[in-house]
């Protein structure tokens, strides 16, 4: 195609460009202009990531033609700090913690901009329809709606620096202070795995199979690659210096870089052409000597585990991947003492994880090192494993982690580096790889569909007296994090309760479907719904209150778990729920006063525990400190952080431990060359363990100082331009810090923490003590039901947490609120179906609109094993949202729903087959 | 060629004579359908024709220009029986949607659940258009032929929608169900517009969308309305009324939920625009 010159006005600055007239804007802006603030989501108008002013109106960039800019003005969000109300806009959001991983924060930043300069009111309805253009899956926008509203009442002359400053030493642990790195996530200039990529590499795309189950062949590759210029390589598995292979856990690796000859699941990589980027935008993919044969697929559980059903992996008879175990006590005779004994089922879909930074990344080959800079929660595991697949040494792969925009467990598995990584190492050019967002949402793994049968037995008296639980988990084509899930669910199916006759078996079973993966939660959330539905039933079959049924098997300190384990300490269900109480008089009394209208109102409650690390099994974190010269304190900090914060709380408990300021810190994140392994950022366990590791950093850093001023353990450190003084009483002693002897990097003193949480593995009946510690919740849920259409609206969420000692309790309402986010999306609406809805209008997950109030609780019950008692958090905040809202429906309506997501058509069938199919629902009465 | 960018229609309609075009104006189909792909047929931008933008109200009823955007249409002082019309623009996708989408471009696309369908049905909108040939107008139901498919020539372009004088009395409403608030595609949409006499119904419209390949009206019922006291209308609805549909099974909805929801829409909307009148 032609290009065609072009005059606009971008930024307030007059450019002139010659372009290629249809390429989108946001190429233009991002790649000719080099605004990388504007972010790619979707490149089709259903995320608003890409969001931009044009003649002040706000649009999305990737559907504007470049050839449409011209002779006019662009305002993208670089240019927000030159005027007033974007800079207020951007104080706001550091200060209320409006930005999580940052990808959607600029779209939401011009999206507000843009509404409040043309005077739209700012009444929260307002601003849901000024932002309801730009998804967030971080953030449950509850905090992003407050920034916004706040910008034009507050302060403007606030800044996020001086807020740290604020902070005093030994004070930072339970402060909200501002994110560390929460600046350049609001002022366009946070660099994630596509904004990295230079110029001169090289564009690769990846070639999938368009079947679920397919035998592939090639032709003349050579000659298809030399018949057109600009065309540099084509890779298969041939390719593959190293093992062919990939996974997360090592006695289950097994999912090809490029498939051989076979494909087990549609979007699985066959191939990948390298080539300049318009030789590869121009690539016709149909045109490529390569034949497919599509093959029967099998993509139900029920099919893949019959006897006879053909193997999707010949040593993995009857599809089974994995099966996991939790048996205590006798559960026969359990159920024979038990006065009502019921059963429930429920299947969920496969959910997508639908962050909104599609997987990018970028190689280079230096000497014979290879470079790797991409979007991970897991640099080590990342490094180890192109490694083997290159065939090279650990020590010869150094990964830099980019930020990341959204993970939720989807970005521990490989996507694009292992394709740069190959291409780069054999043909020593740099390559970049950004995935659309179809081929992410058809090759990056998903939570996995369940389908569960729960049995439990309860007294009149409201004594759980025997459980069983049944799962089966569809893991898809590969293994990924299949057997974590069979090996946790069991643990936690049962919920925080005493259980002391149970029995709970989870299996991972091979579809030809997409890559089930790690999903906030392995597979809890998906037990929690049935477990936490069937114990609405069982108090409503006994006519007890649902809270008080909770509170009376509520687990506790000295009680053994299903798994025999008991916890001196810090066992928080029963202060969760109690902290409930009051709310949950208030919303069952405020229920039976509302106008129903058309509509049934429900309350509902549901609980959570979940064990924080890796499941019986070692897990380690190392955080470095060093001190300079010039008074500066590095902290090395590994643990990847994905949103959630952990670059901030990780700082603040060093900055406790070590007894200084946290605005001496700087801060050195994730670099496999740099930073000591902290483990993978999964499992809730960066707070709990990566903190441990930094308190004990702090701790040793501490001891190095106080031992150059002999001083003792009370001692008060001071660091003042570059002198440390050391106050003890009225004894003052100075040690100039030019005046010690440094390292070869420059330190004058450096030191590692390590922790690693003291597990026991589990025996054949699942008995062991799997976690060091568990963290807790409760949430409750108001809503509407519109009996007529089966719509649910919602009106409140509040959710008791506790965390143990919340290091940040602005970082924790932001998880809290956003779990629920990805709760009310698992329960409502979310429902990945693969081939079907590969893109973001087909496959929804919640807006701005669908969020409701959030009111947060944070509870502190310290438990020992945890730094200043702290426990981690991140995805049990998702677990009980779901069931709540489940919980509330059938309050609502007597509405029993088996299969998710509750879609109106599935509620009003559910309400009309219900038992209660009176719209009045059961009878709850506080308890 | 393969790109051009015309600012006169007559230019425009030189270059449609000429060769097969993929027309682009709001960018908001076009961009979507090309995700991972080249466009690889020539592009006509339409978006310089600055005579298409305008909403134009004279004695002979309403001109919507081809190139006016959702928020053209939101911003522009239209009467009630345009409520409707304003409702269904403010639930197009989002803000951004609205911004640079056009109406005009979401009739072109003819997606069984194009938003701005139902309420123009209501409001007995004709498409005119233009072609080197000749010009000529289309009443919106002849012009939607079927699932994604219209009546537009290849060397046609779509320079107007017509609501006549007489269709732009009343009042209106739109209805849109979805799983969510914001950028959501619709189960079903319903769109009502009633003109009244005497409290009682003079001339009512009812269309349903989502629900069929294109967007129908349920005429049946626009005859049982007739002369009903405006106070019982939901009354007037049976299941007999939504017949004419012909729902689908899909992630969104099964077919029977559809006929219910229908019928619950057009309930709450008769209801509504009886008491705008």
């Amino acid at each position: 195609m032609i290009n065609l010159g072009i005059e606009a006005v971008v930024n307030g600055q007059k450019i002139a460009l010659d372009v290629q007239p249809t390429e989108r804007l946001t190429a233009t802006l991002r790649q000719r202009l080099g605004l990388t603030g504007t972010k790619v989501g979707c490149d089709a108008g259903d995320c608003g990531a890409c969001s931009v002013l044009l003649d002040g109106e706000v649009v999305c960039a990737c559907m504007v033609a470049a050839s449409q800019i011209d002779g006019r003005e662009v305002m993208t969000a670089e240019a927000l700090e030159n005027d007033d109300l974007g800079r207020r806009l951007q104080a706001a959001f550091q200060r209320h913690g409006a930005a999580q991983c940052g990808i959607c924060t600029p779209g939401m930043l011009i999206s507000a901009f843009a509404a409040i300069r043309t005077g739209a009111d700012l009444s929260e309805e307002a601003v849901g329809d000024a932002l309801g253009g730009v998804l967030c899956r971080c953030t449950g926008y509850r905090k992003i709606i407050q920034a916004v509203i706040a910008s034009t009442l507050e302060d403007v002359s606030w800044k996020a620096d001086e807020a740290l400053s604020d902070v005093h030493a030994d004070a930072a642990v339970g402060c909200s202070v501002p994110r560390v790195d929460g600046i350049q996530k609001i002022d366009g200039r946070e660099l994630f795995g596509a904004d990295g990529i230079p110029e001169n590499a090289l564009s690769l795309k990846v070639i999938r199979s368009p079947y679920h189950h397919a035998r592939f062949t090639f032709g003349d590759l050579q000659a298809f690659i030399e018949a057109r210029p600009g065309l540099e390589r084509i890779l298969t598995a041939d390719d593959v210096p190293g093992v062919n292979r990939h996974g997360v856990i090592p006695a289950f690796v097994d999912q090809p870089v490029f498939a051989e000859g076979r494909a087990r699941f549609k979007g699985e990589a066959v191939a990948a052409v390298l080539g300049d980027p318009e030789a590869i935008e121009r690539l016709k993919v149909d045109d490529m000597p390569l034949t497919f044969e599509e093959l029967p697929a099998c993509l139900e559980m029920e099919a893949a585990a019959e006897k006879g059903a053909t193997a999707i992996h010949d040593e993995r008879p009857g599809n089974l991947l994995a099966a996991g175990k939790v048996l205590c006590g006798d559960v026969e005779a359990g159920f024979a003492k038990a006065d009502v004994v019921l059963e429930r089922h429920i299947e969920t879909p496969f959910i997508e994880h639908a962050y909104i930074e599609p997987e990018a990344g970028f190689a280079r080959r230096v000497g014979d090192r290879i470079e790797v800079q991409c979007c991970t929660q897991a640099p080590y595991m990342n490094r180890d494993a192109l490694a083997d697949i290159l065939g090279i040494e650990a020590e010869q792969v150094r990964i830099l982690p980019t930020a990341v925009g959204g993970g939720f467990g989807s970005k521990l598995d490989l996507s694009t580096q292992p394709y740069v990584a190959l291409a780069a190492w054999l043909t020593g050019k740099p390559v970049g790889l950004v995935y659309s967002r179809p081929e992410s949402m058809m090759a990056s793994t998903k939570r996995h569909p369940a389908s569960i049968n729960m049995r439990a037995g309860v007294t009149r008296e409201g004594q759980i007296t025997a459980l069983t639980f049944d799962g089966r988990f569809d893991t898809g084509a590969y293994a990924s994090w299949g057997p974590t899930v069979a090996n946790r669910v069991p643990v936690h199916a049962g919920g925080p309760y005493t259980l002391p006759n149970y029995r709970a078996e989870a299996r991972a079973i091979h579809t030809n479907g997409p890559v089930a993966g790690a999903f906030r939660g392995f597979g809890v959330p998906q037990a929690g719904i049935a477990q936490e539905t069937l114990y609405d039933q069982l108090a409503d079959a006994i006519g007890m209150d649902r809270l008080a049924f909770r509170l009376k098997n509520a687990l506790d300190n000295n009680i053994p778990t299903v798994t025999g384990q008991s916890f001196r300490d810090g066992v928080g269900i029963k202060a969760c729920l109690e902290a409930l109480q009051p709310h949950w008089a208030r919303a069952c009394a405020d229920k039976e006063n509302v106008d129903r209208g058309r509509g049934a109102a429900g309350v509902g409650i549901a609980c959570c525990w979940y064990g924080c690390g890796n499941t019986a099994l070692p897990n380690p974190s190392t955080i470095k400190l060093g001190l300079r010269r010039d008074g500066s304190v590095v902290l090395f900090q590994g643990a990847v952080d994905i949103g959630q914060g952990s670059n901030t709380v990780i700082s603040q408990m060093a900055a406790d431990a070590l007894g200084l300021p946290l605005d001496v810190f700087r801060l050195e994140s994730a670099d496999t060359d740099q930073t000591p392994d902290a483990g993978k950022t999964s499992a809730s366990r960066q707070t709990f363990i990566s903190g441990m590791a930094a308190k004990r950093a702090g701790e040793a850093l501490r001891q190095d100082l106080l031992r150059h001023a002999n001083a003792s353990g009370e001692a008060r450190l001071d660091l003042q331009e570059r002198v440390l003084r050391v106050v003890e009483g009225d004894a003052i002693r100075e040690v100039m810090l030019e005046s010690l002897p440094v390292d070869e990097a420059g330190f004058v003193a450096l030191v590692e923490g390590t922790f690693d949480p003291p597990t026991t593995p589990l025996d054949d009946n699942g008995q062991g003590e799997p976690y060091a510690l568990f963290g807790y919740g409760a949430q409750m849920v108001e809503l509407m039901v519109d009996v007529e259409l089966g719509t649910v609206s919602l009106t409140k969420v509040t959710a008791a947490h506790d965390v143990g000692r919340a290091i940040n309790p602005q970082l924790v309402e932001g998880q809290v609120e956003g779990g629920i986010a990805q709760g009310i999306g698992l329960a409502l609406m979310e429902d990945y179906r693969p081939g079907r809805s590969e893109n973001l209008h087909d496959y929804l997950i919640p807006t701005i609109g669908d969020v409701p109030e959030v009111e947060t609780i944070i509870v502190e019950e310290p438990a020992s094993a945890g730094p200043y008692g702290a426990k981690g958090l991140g995805e049990h905040v998702l677990i009980p949202t779901a069931p709540a809202i489940l919980n509330a429906i059938y309050d609502a309506t007597g509405a029993v729903i088996e299969e998710l997501p509750a879609t109106p058509d599935r509620v009003l069938a559910a309400i009309e087959s219900g038992p209660g199919a009176n719209p009045q629902g059961p009878n709850h009465e506080p308890g | 060629m393969s790109f051009a960018r015309p600012t006169r229609l007559e230019h425009a309609l030189d270059h449609l004579a000429n060769q097969a075009w993929c027309v682009l104006a709001g960018g908001t189909d076009v961009y979507p359908a090309h995700v991972d792909r080249r466009i690889e047929r020539p592009v006509l931008d339409i978006s310089g024709l600055s005579e298409l933008r305008s909403i134009d109200r004279t004695d002979k009823g309403v001109r919507i220009g081809a190139l006016a955007r959702w928020s053209d249409l939101l911003r522009s002082d239209l009467p009630p029986a345009f409520d409707g019309l304003k409702q269904a623009a403010i639930e197009v996708g989002s803000v951004q949607i609205q911004n640079a989408g056009t109406v005009a471009g979401n009739l072109c696309n003819a997606s069984p659940a194009a938003d701005g369908v139902p309420p123009l049905l209501t409001l007995d909108a004709s498409v005119e258009l233009a072609s080197r040939r000749e010009r000529r107008v289309l009443p919106l139901d002849a012009f939607l032929t079927g699932y994604r498919k219209t009546a537009l020539q290849a060397d046609e372009l779509m320079t107007a929608i017509i609501i006549p004088a007489e269709a732009t009395l009343g009042a209106s409403d739109f209805r849109k169900l979805g799983a969510r608030k914001y950028l959501v595609i619709s189960i079903v949409m319903a769109a009502v517009r009633l003109a009244a006499a005497d409290g009682r119904v003079a001339k009512a419209r009812v269309a349903i969308g989502a629900c069929s390949p294109v967007a129908i009206r349920l005429t049946a019922l626009e005859r049982d309305l007739a002369g009903a006291p405006l106070d019982q209308l939901p009354d007037i609805v049976t299941s007999d009324h939504v017949d004419p549909l012909t729902p689908i099974d899909d992630v969104r909805a099964t077919a029977p939920y559809r006929r219910r929801a229908a019928l619950v829409l057009v309930r709450r909307s008769l209801t509504s625009a009886a008491g705008r009148l």
